[in-house]
């Protein structure tokens, strides 16, 4: 993976910054130790590791804005750490960086059931922010599946989804203001516990940033009432085409499901070896979960099964209890342990319109059988966000490069099939050099000229998101 | 000047010598004065798939038209795209450039989200005349930066839309409202927040003072008689709860304020804040939306409606009066929003 040559002059500097950090933060808010660093060298994109010239791990906005106001002076790169979740490799360090982790900052700082929001430090993780309103009956509504471990800032971040997003919508649907700590040290408020923008909408060009914009130490973020329960129903086909047309012809009779989930075989193969949820052997399977009271679910579930039996399923359970849902999920739930178990793999997430699955699994499957790797697929369905999982084996010389290749394969199919190339993970490094295959150079220059004006030097995450060739400039200038 | 294509719009932009007014349907937002550049020639669907709550259409294109279009499937645009006309004493049909331009969203934008939130893409052609695209027709997108969002709202300053992909939702089957009257303004945004925290989905939640205040529910028939007495008696501890016709259009197009004289404002704010701050403006005549987050203010001619509001959690605009224009900001927030727009728009074409 290609990464800017770590800058000699700075690793040169690195007692005096590192002193200089110190002098405005705790004790044990500056990790330089070798040993220690080699935690924050990755994230969820293992493959790719370089332990940081140094992180700070600090405890408020102050102490933020201090120490990028160091960094900026002293010209060094700063790569904003949530969790160290991300999928993409958004948390990547260079050598002669400095990570700037916001974990330690965890706080609830206000929260109004009357207004219906809540103001916590980004360093929250997300399933502690439902966590905290919980018993009054509220939910956060994006949850991502590493929800229990994963940062707000991160979500804000890569404006990160979950399995509720067709109902819910994602996090820039769900955010309501920020602070945030531009390289320079000043401090932003954007947004606040209002609806909308008093002028340009900085908040939502904010979010999906990947931390190249500025570091958002708080968030206002949305909550809402608890729906009264939910339960799903599960349904087995032939051919994915038929699940496709049953998910449309769904939508279409004026449902909105909270969840659509879809697999294909190799998926429910591998998830009922591992799992043993009792799925039905066939080609592609549908759980679809409403919400509501018990007669409004079992309403929407008799509209939902009625649209299925006309598709001829080989398959067809409606949970009727919590722990039938529970045996429904399972197996869906355990899908990238299940993967885990067999392989090594990597997990895609193309995103395309739902109408074109059936072509797109089509020829993902042609594209498996010419690099011979098997591609097992779960697909929100009623989003479009495909998560293909490529299976290898990472222990043979070679193979995880002709995994990388075909993922790029997989993604610019989805971009020819009118979709992009990630709806939820983000770019990070994972998918920079495919960005023009999604976007031209007028476009990718409006994105950096974004940039500009927040960044103006270019420190912050700057070997993110965009080719290196075409930031280089940028970067280096 | 009425360009027919992107190219043409550009070559418009790059030889403009003098600030270009950008025009829909001239339906909506502060009036400026300039060489006027009409998008009619850039209208048209150029997709539209129910199934998948996709459609695509060109900037120029009226609303009317599409939401005409929607309905035939049982679908609409769910941010319900207000009519302003009768308030801002307008002519012209309403287009879609127009309504993202504006972020334009009624009174079920306290439940679903904004124009903003509906907004999968856009194609526009900036102030340096560069055709730019951003985000797609998926609703999952996280692709580099969101300029879609940055767009909408941008009331015509950044770029001219030329084409936009919207999320649809379906139409429900049914709906319902529950009245409460007399109620004073600070119970009546209580009583709505009771509503919008029960878990009943309201999706309507407005108060016309003297009137009433007014809860709606949509959905299947069933479905909106069971949430109509549930919620009946979460609002029960309020008052008499009636079942009624709902103001929803009314509410939408600010009808009561129409065909008045005085100065127009409008409050963006945090709901349990509304009242008090009402109560200091002293204005001629108050609507309260999006469950007191969003108030209209009537208010007597050169009455500088911030200096009596004080602080508050939220911002004030005066749409026709003395303080007519954009609301301050604080000054960080400004210097970004400067710097955006002297990079999308460095000659002044849409000053």
């Amino acid at each position: 993976m290609d990464m800017p040559v770590p800058d000699a002059g700075i690793l040169l500097r690195k007692a005096r910054i590192v002193a200089r950090l110190a002098a405005v933060l705790p004790a044990d808010a500056v990790v330089s130790d070798a040993h220690e660093l080699r935690a924050y060298e990755c994230d969820a994109l293992s493959a790719y590791r370089c332990p940081p010239m140094v992180v700070v791990l600090p405890r408020d906005t102050a102490e933020v804005s201090a120490v990028l106001r160091i960094c900026h002076d002293e010209g060094v790169p700063v790569v904003p750490r949530g969790a160290g979740t991300s999928l993409a490799g958004g948390a990547l360090p260079t050598a002669d960086c400095v990570v700037l982790g916001v974990a330690r900052m965890t706080a609830v700082l206000e929260v109004s059931y009357a207004d219906r929001f809540i103001r916590v430090q980004a360093g929250r993780t997300n399933l502690a922010v439902s966590g905290a309103v919980e018993e009054a009956g509220f939910f956060y509504a994006p949850d991502p599946s590493s929800q229990l471990a994963c940062a707000i800032a991160g979500n804000v971040a890569m404006n990160s989804g979950g399995a509720h997003c067709l109902k819910y919508g994602v996090t820039t649907n769900n955010l309501l203001g920020v602070t945030l700590v531009l390289m320079d040290g000043s401090v932003v408020e954007i947004g606040g516990p209002w609806m909308d923008a008093a002028g340009l909408d900085l908040l939502g060009l904010v979010c999906g940033s990947e931390g190249q914009l500025g570091v958002v130490t708080e968030a206002v973020l949305r909550i809402l009432p608890k729906p009264e329960g939910a339960l799903p129903v599960l349904i087995g086909f032939n051919s994915s085409e038929v699940a496709g047309a049953c998910v449309s012809d769904i939508i279409k009779a004026g449902l909105l499901p909270v969840a659509i989930e879809f697999m294909d075989g190799p998926c429910i193969a591998a998830c009922e070896a591992f799992a043993r949820a009792g799925y039905p052997d066939c080609e592609a399977l549908l759980i679809v979960e409403v919400e509501g009271s018990g007669d409004e679910i079992r309403h929407q579930l008799g509209l939902i099964t009625d649209i299925a039996r006309r598709h001829d399923p080989v398959a067809l359970r409606e949970a009727a209890d919590a722990d039938q849902a529970k045996r429904i999920w399972l197996g869906r739930k355990s899908a990238f342990g299940a993967m885990g178990q067999i392989n090594d793999y990597m997990c895609l997430d193309g995103t395309i319109p739902v109408t074109a699955l059936p072509m797109v699994l089509r020829r993902i499957g042609e594209l498996s059988r010419d690099y011979g790797l098997d591609v097992a697929n779960v697909f929100h369905a009623g989003d479009g966000n495909m998560h293909p999982l490529i299976l290898y084996n990472a222990n043979i010389p070679g193979e995880q490069e002709k995994c990388e290749a075909l993922g790029a394969d997989i993604l610019r199919l989805c971009v020819e099939a009118g979709g992009c190339l990630t709806g939820e993970h983000g770019v990070g490094i994972e998918k920079r050099d495919l960005m023009t295959v999604q976007y031209g150079p007028a476009d990718l220059e409006a994105q950096l000229r974004v940039k500009d004006v927040f960044d103006p030097r270019w420190l912050l995450n700057p070997a993110k998101v965009f080719p290196l060739q075409v930031t280089a400039g940028r970067r280096l200038g | 000047m009425r360009p027919e294509s992107e190219a043409e719009l550009s070559g418009i932009i790059r030889g403009a010598e003098a600030p270009l007014v950008v025009q829909g349907g001239g339906t909506r937002g502060v009036a400026r004065a300039g060489a006027v550049l009409e998008t009619g020639g850039l209208a048209g669907v150029r997709l539209y798939e129910p199934g998948a709550l996709t459609l695509v259409a060109g900037a120029g294109t009226p609303v009317a038209g599409i939401e005409a279009l929607l309905a035939a499937e049982g679908q609409r645009l769910a941010f319900e795209v207000p009519d302003l006309r009768g308030l801002l004493g307008r002519e012209g049909a309403s287009t879609l450039g127009g309504v993202v331009a504006e972020n334009a969203s009624g009174p079920r934008r306290v439940a679903v989200g904004a124009c903003r939130d509906f907004c999968l893409g856009v194609r526009f052609v900036d102030g340096r005349g560069e055709i730019i695209r951003n985000g797609g027709r998926v609703m999952k997108n996280v692709t580099g930066y969101d300029l879609v969002k940055l767009l909408a709202g941008s009331r015509g300053r950044l770029g001219v839309l030329t084409e936009v992909a919207l999320k649809v939702l379906p139409q429900p089957e049914t709906e319902a409202t529950l009245v409460l009257r007399g109620l004073g303004d600070a119970q009546a945004v209580a009583a709505m927040s009771a509503a919008l925290g029960s878990p009943y989905e309201v999706t309507g939640a407005a108060h016309l003072p003297g009137e009433g205040t007014f809860l709606r529910i949509e959905g299947f028939e069933g479905s909106v008689r069971y949430r109509a007495g549930q919620l009946a008696g979460v609002l029960a501890g309020f008052g008499v709860v009636e079942q009624g016709v709902g103001p929803w259009q009314a509410v939408r197009d600010v009808a009561m304020l129409a065909g008045r004289a005085g100065d127009l404002w409008r409050l963006s704010l945090r709901p349990s804040q509304a009242a008090d701050v009402v109560a200091r403006i002293g204005a001629e005549a108050v609507v309260y939306d999006w469950g007191g987050g969003l108030v209209w203010a009537l208010m007597a001619p050169g009455v500088d409606l911030r200096a009596r509001a004080g602080a508050f959690a939220g911002h004030a605009t005066c749409l026709r009066g003395a303080f007519a224009g954009a609301a301050p900001e604080p000054a960080e927030v400004a210097a970004l929003a400067q710097g955006l727009q002297q990079q999308f728009d460095p000659r002044g074409v849409f000053a």
